[in-house]
């Protein structure tokens, strides 16, 4: 007993603090914001505890989710991420292709295909809100103003302030943003893989569209997994972007996590926990299988 | 020619048949390169944008001058841009600098313990740690709203300290873990036999070679802690809280929107981490590596 205390004490003590505080400040809050979101907490004088509040179950999820509000929420949030992740691994392979070969000024492609990834998206979002201003024609700046230059005035839209696919234009600097990333990711996937294999196939005579199918594909695929991953949880940061290029309060533009500040604004705790736990749940369901998945596989 | 001709060609190995194959290589080259420098103008010109419109006095204000250069170069939007930030600057600072050294410091432990001098149920206690970084933070904004009151911690530059060290430790952790695997396991054993202790093992062995991943771990941290904007903008104000609440409240403020002094007040708050980037770029790539959670 007390050899195993000798064994095992010392690295918990020093994980202990850590933990402490992630047990707290996680999985703890976790479970408190999860109880507010069963309450009738919908004021200020509940929310600060001047009255109290009220269990009313499950109330709050089924009133959200009937709602036709935050259902455009949910939905402008699936097609941005579905928009986000096409796009962004779209240009990621499509840039680690061609810069997988050696390539004269390979480096600065790299660096200023990567660099968007190292500005705030409240920065790139003052400079998005101009290049996706909604005026047209006579008035037009910004892209619409830059489509009239180029002779292509048919490309001219009104991009976020389109209520039903308004938000999609939201996921275009998104893209510009984390297309750099994936890129970053699949080069290093190509340089991983090792010489030998190429030649072992090419000596078999494999075509180079069957090396990519057979040989190099399956080889990036844990890569594109983790990639699918990363880049599909941060659209969730889609908050930063659309609080600096459009409103909280546009409705065309609005996805869950708005909801929840704008709730949390006015004193609405109830309903922007609820909003909260409906993300984590969301969250949770691509992640926990990644994480046992890895941990299994690191095991072997 | 077709992209899958243009990957036949450009992937052949010269060796085998090169006179034959010439033509067609240099062809799928130019194709390549007209590809690689279209994109690197598409990316660039949001930057473009930025530049020309905060040298721009209000004589360029005309959409139809969107996208000419200045009649008139001005200094005034970056005055107006500096003045305005400097102060949320100095305190993006006196936040993110402390928040980065005490998250690597403290994933750098949990790293050595759980990669190094492991015990059963690790794997588990790494995974649950791990788990800290996917969620999405807007499942404990509210309690933690109350929590941070509760603590009495004063919002803006204190709260921002605790809220980044805090949700900081499981992507410390993740880096420093996967480095110290690498790590042979003789340096550590030798530590071991030599009844050296947990602690002094990680002092004296662990602790000199961690250089390279502290590196990436500050650069990470003092990047994602630079350009957070959800915690600052739950808690704190564009009075007291970091560059991108202040950014955004210049931007989208009461203010007649002033095109010219937003943009140059974005060049400055994107400033230290783009320098980051351009100086120690090789570190920030290895830093977004370990992002993914293989490493």
């Amino acid at each position: 007993m007390l050899n195993k205390l000798r064994r095992v004490g010392p690295p918990l003590l020093m994980l202990a603090p850590s933990l402490i505080l992630l047990g707290v400040f996680v999985y703890g809050l976790i479970a408190a914001n999860f109880t507010t979101s069963l309450t009738d907490n919908h004021t200020a004088a509940q929310a600060t505890g001047q009255k109290p509040a009220v269990l009313v179950w499950f109330t709050n999820y089924i009133d959200l989710l009937a709602s036709e509000d935050f259902q455009h929420s949910l939905m402008n949030l699936v097609l941005y991420t579905v928009v986000f992740l096409v796009g962004t691994m779209i240009m990621g392979f499509l840039w680690a292709w061609m810069l997988e070969k050696p390539v004269k000024g390979e480096g600065l492609f790299r660096s200023v295909y990567l660099f968007p990834m190292a500005v705030s998206f409240v920065a790139s979002g003052v400079v998005w809100r101009w290049l996706l201003n909604s005026n047209q024609d006579e008035q037009a700046s910004g892209l619409n103003r830059l489509f009239q230059i180029v002779g292509l005035d048919a490309l001219q839209n009104n991009w976020w302030n389109n209520v039903t696919f308004g938000i999609i234009a939201i996921a275009i600097p998104a893209i510009w943003q984390l297309s750099g990333y994936v890129m970053a990711l699949f080069l290093a996937g190509f340089r991983g893989i090792p010489e030998e294999l190429r030649e072992a196939a090419r000596m078999d005579g494999a075509s180079e569209w069957k090396l990519y199918r057979h040989v190099l594909f399956p080889q990036l695929s844990p890569v594109a997994l983790s990639a699918l991953i990363i880049i599909g949880h941060m659209s969730l940061k889609a908050f930063d972007l659309i609080m600096s290029i459009s409103k909280p309060a546009n409705y065309q533009t609005k996805v869950p996590a708005v909801d929840m500040f704008v709730f949390k604004s006015s004193f609405d705790y109830a309903n922007a926990a609820a909003v909260g736990s409906i993300l984590l749940i969301i969250v949770a369901i691509v992640i926990v299988p990644y994480l046992i998945r890895t941990n299994r596989e690191e095991k072997r | 020619m077709t992209a899958e001709a243009e990957q036949l060609t450009a992937h052949r190995p010269a060796p085998v048949a090169p006179r034959v194959h010439k033509g067609r290589y240099s062809l799928a080259r130019t194709l390549k390169y007209v590809g690689l420098i279209f994109f690197l103008i598409v990316v660039l010109i949001p930057v473009y944008v930025l530049l020309v419109t905060s040298f721009k006095g209000t004589g360029d204000a005309d959409p139809s001058r969107a996208w000419a250069l200045p009649q008139i170069w001005t200094m005034e939007n970056w005055a107006t841009a500096w003045t305005t930030l400097a102060p949320a600057i100095g305190r993006t600072l006196a936040i993110v600098v402390p928040s980065s050294i005490i998250s690597a410091f403290l994933g750098s432990l949990n790293g050595f313990v759980l990669s190094r001098w492991s015990f059963k149920g690790a794997d588990i206690v790494f995974t649950l740690i791990l788990f800290g970084m996917f969620i999405p933070y807007q499942a404990v904004m509210i309690p933690l709203t109350q929590l941070v009151l509760n603590l009495g911690i004063p919002t803006g530059v204190p709260t921002l300290i605790m809220l980044h060290v805090v949700y900081g430790i499981p992507i410390t952790t993740l880096i420093f873990r996967n480095y110290y695997s690498t790590v042979p396991h003789e340096l550590i054993e030798a530590g071991r036999v030599d009844g050296a202790g947990m602690l002094r093992t990680y002092w004296s062995i662990v602790l000199p070679i961690s250089i390279p991943s502290f590196v990436v771990v500050l650069i990470w941290q003092f990047t994602s802690a630079w350009n957070d904007f959800l915690f600052a903008v739950f808690f704190s104000s564009s009075q007291n809280g970091p560059v991108t609440v202040a950014l955004n409240n210049l931007a989208n403020g009461a203010l007649l929107q002033n095109y010219g002094v937003s943009m140059a007040g974005a060049l400055f708050a994107s400033l230290p981490t783009l320098i980051v980037y351009i100086i120690l770029g090789k570190y920030f790539v290895g830093g977004l590596m370990s992002g993914s959670v293989k490493g």
